[in-house]
């Protein structure tokens, strides 16, 4: 349970003179949910983009199951079995439901002739389960560019599913989601982690949510890291209440 | 490929249309003819540019580049002299072909078209698919000026003053079912190969690709291999309709290989007022299309620009996502997007599917 399945050291990047991460270390261990919290701006998102190699770094070395890959492009990082989830959302906005699912499948064992199989059969069953899984059956045949922005986001993260990843980055998953649903996604969260064996790495501005969910948290303040630890530690340095959490 | 009644009927009507069409009507079997080629035309742009998001304004270049490389293999085949001597005689040379040489030359020749054409768009798609929109409009469209302008200067293919295709080994009405007959087999083709294409994740992938490009490479989509795929295929149709027009033509020259601003154009145009990204778009496009044009060039010879202009701007304006698009928004239920509104409903449904 110890081996790290990311491994950042010293990452930086800035965005001209904008200094978005200023020598960035983190572990995600294999199998765990690892939280990162932070002030708006503090470079979260940056960092992700960082690790799923969408844009270059300054420097530094980003490791991925002890394989560097800071120099691949995305899609090689997202076939590794590596894939994030966007803050401001991203689906395939013309496309029903469960197509956005079915193309969501796996690309790592890809191969000529599995851009040619056909549609039905095993691949839209499982589709269909995952719905079901985010609460979304009964939208299966909608569009889903006409779900509302929270069930958009939870389709997006059961497409993320769908292509069964070693590890998953989730920017701010419970933002615009309905408070009597955080409880029911918090569970979903949790049950990617345990039955589907899914390394979690999420962004979170939610305290209570990140606090219950996540088993060892990195706060970021101002483009550095600023303290980690568990939860409770968290909650208790001074730095961070002064930083993010004084304001809650 | 499992069709519902509706799509039967569609094929059923067409595929009586398409051979009633000629006999009853002698006199316009290769006005038929060029109807396919124009379903065919406006389907394939659509791989790329409907369900995709490419709009490629440079797919006729394959078209000419196919009708060019069909006219050098039939005419060196079989021609000792080779294509350089052909044309530099200036159509003084008028080898006879025996009935078999000719159709075992446009046989090989349609074939060579095809596989260049496909060769010459996966060049394309090495440096063409790191441009996106407009951009990507105008490179493509770049690209059809470039080679069309290459082609006259080499003197091999006649220079700027083309080439006379070999002469047909029968007569004209044997020839002009002989052209339909091939027009309509690869229009039929690479319809139902396109059908079979978007059943299937390559469909999927397409659209998702339109949908957003950097969302399907960041889930891990290999998106230059299905663009690759995707502008391939049209080109390798491309390529064997441009030498099957040629021979139909008989004569060919940059006019007649690249026509840039009338077929370049309408294949898109067609796939617009069809509604792209559909199966059916395009094919409804280069249809009503046609016939538009070829109605108002025997009743009103003079207006028949400005009626094509005047569709175009009525469906840019007001039909956007093209005929097939609107009846889409109007008419869900014929396509099959269910709204569901009972979610108890739906798990009964899956109940009872298990
Ligand atoms: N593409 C970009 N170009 C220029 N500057 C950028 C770019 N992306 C981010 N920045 C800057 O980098 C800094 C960090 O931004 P980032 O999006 O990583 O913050 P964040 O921690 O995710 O914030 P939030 O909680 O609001 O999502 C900000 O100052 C931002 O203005
Ligand atoms: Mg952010």
């Amino acid at each position: 349970m110890s081996e790290a399945i990311i491994q950042v050291d010293d990452v930086s990047k800035s965005y001209g003179g904008v200094k978005a991460n200023v020598d960035i270390s983190l572990q995600v261990k294999r199998g765990s949910i690892t939280g990162i919290i932070g002030p708006n701006g503090c470079g979260k998102t940056t960092l992700f983009n960082s690790i799923v190699g969408y844009h270059p770094i300054d420097k530094g070395s980003i490791k991925f199951e002890g394989k560097e890959i800071s120099h691949l492009l995305v899609g090689d990082i997202a076939r590794l079995g590596m894939l994030r989830t966007f803050q401001q959302t991203r689906i395939y906005s013309k496309m029903n439901c469960v197509d956005n699912m079915q193309i969501s499948v796996s690309h790592r064992a890809e191969s000529k002739s599995s851009m040619f199989v056909s549609r039905k059969g095993e691949i839209r069953e499982r589709a269909e389960h995952l719905l079901e899984f985010a609460g979304l059956y009964s939208k299966r045949n909608l569009i889903s560019g006409d779900l509302s922005f929270g069930q958009q986001k939870l389709l997006e993260f059961a497409m993320a599913l769908m292509n069964e990843p070693k590890t998953l980055l989730l920017d701010e998953p419970t933002a615009g989601i309905n408070p009597t649903l955080i409880n029911g996604l918090i569970d979903r969260l949790r049950r990617a982690n345990e039955e589907l064996g899914i390394t979690l790495c999420v962004i979170e501005h939610n305290m209570r949510v990140i606090m219950n969910l996540a088993e060892h948290i990195y706060c970021l303040s101002n483009g550095h890291m600023l303290a980690n630890g568990k939860p409770e530690e968290l909650q208790n340095d001074q730095r961070v209440i002064d930083a993010y959490l004084g304001g809650h | 490929m499992s069709m519902n009644k509706k799509t039967m009927f569609t094929y059923g009507g067409l595929a009586l249309f398409g051979i009633l069409g000629p006999m009853l009507f002698p006199q316009y079997t290769l006005s038929i003819a060029y109807l396919w080629m124009m379903v065919l035309m406006a389907s394939t742009w659509d791989t790329l540019g409907g369900q995709m998001g490419y709009n490629s304004l440079g797919n006729i270049t394959f078209f000419g580049v196919g009708m060019y490389v069909s006219a050098i293999v039939q005419i060196s085949f079989f021609y000792d002299g080779g294509v350089g001597e052909y044309t530099s005689a200036m159509g003084s040379i008028k080898p006879e072909f025996t009935a078999a040489e000719y159709f075992w030359g446009l046989g090989l020749g349609i074939l060579a078209a095809g596989i260049v054409g496909l060769a010459l768009s996966l060049v394309f798609s090495s440096f063409m698919f790191g441009l996106r929109g407009p951009y990507f409009a105008i490179g493509s469209l770049g690209l059809a000026i470039a080679v069309a302008e290459v082609t006259i200067t080499i003197d091999y293919v006649g220079g700027a003053s083309g080439i006379s295709m070999p002469l047909f080994p029968g007569d004209i009405e044997f020839r002009s079912t002989f052209f339909y007959i091939l027009c309509f087999a690869f229009t039929i083709v690479s319809h139902f190969l396109l059908r079979w294409l978007y059943s299937t994740q390559f469909g999927l992938a397409a659209n998702a690709i339109r949908d957003d490009e950097d969302k399907a490479e960041a889930m891990g989509i290999p998106t230059l291999a299905y663009k690759r795929i995707g502008w391939a295929i049209a080109a390798f149709f491309m390529g064997c309709i441009g030498a099957v027009a040629g021979n139909m033509a008989g004569f060919i020259d940059k006019e007649v290989a690249y026509p840039i601003p009338t077929f370049g154009i309408f294949m898109v145009a067609m796939a617009l007022l069809g509604g792209k990204g559909t199966l059916w778009g395009p094919v409804l496009g280069a249809i009503i299309f046609h016939v538009v044009k070829e109605a108002t060039w025997t009743y009103l010879l003079n207006l028949q620009w400005v009626a094509l202009g005047l569709i175009l701007i009525i469906n840019i304006v007001y039909f956007q996502q093209g005929i097939m698009g609107w009846l889409k928004t109007k008419y869900p239920e014929l396509f099959g997007i269910v709204v569901d509104t009972s979610n108890i409903a739906d798990d009964d449904e899956k109940e009872v599917a298990r």
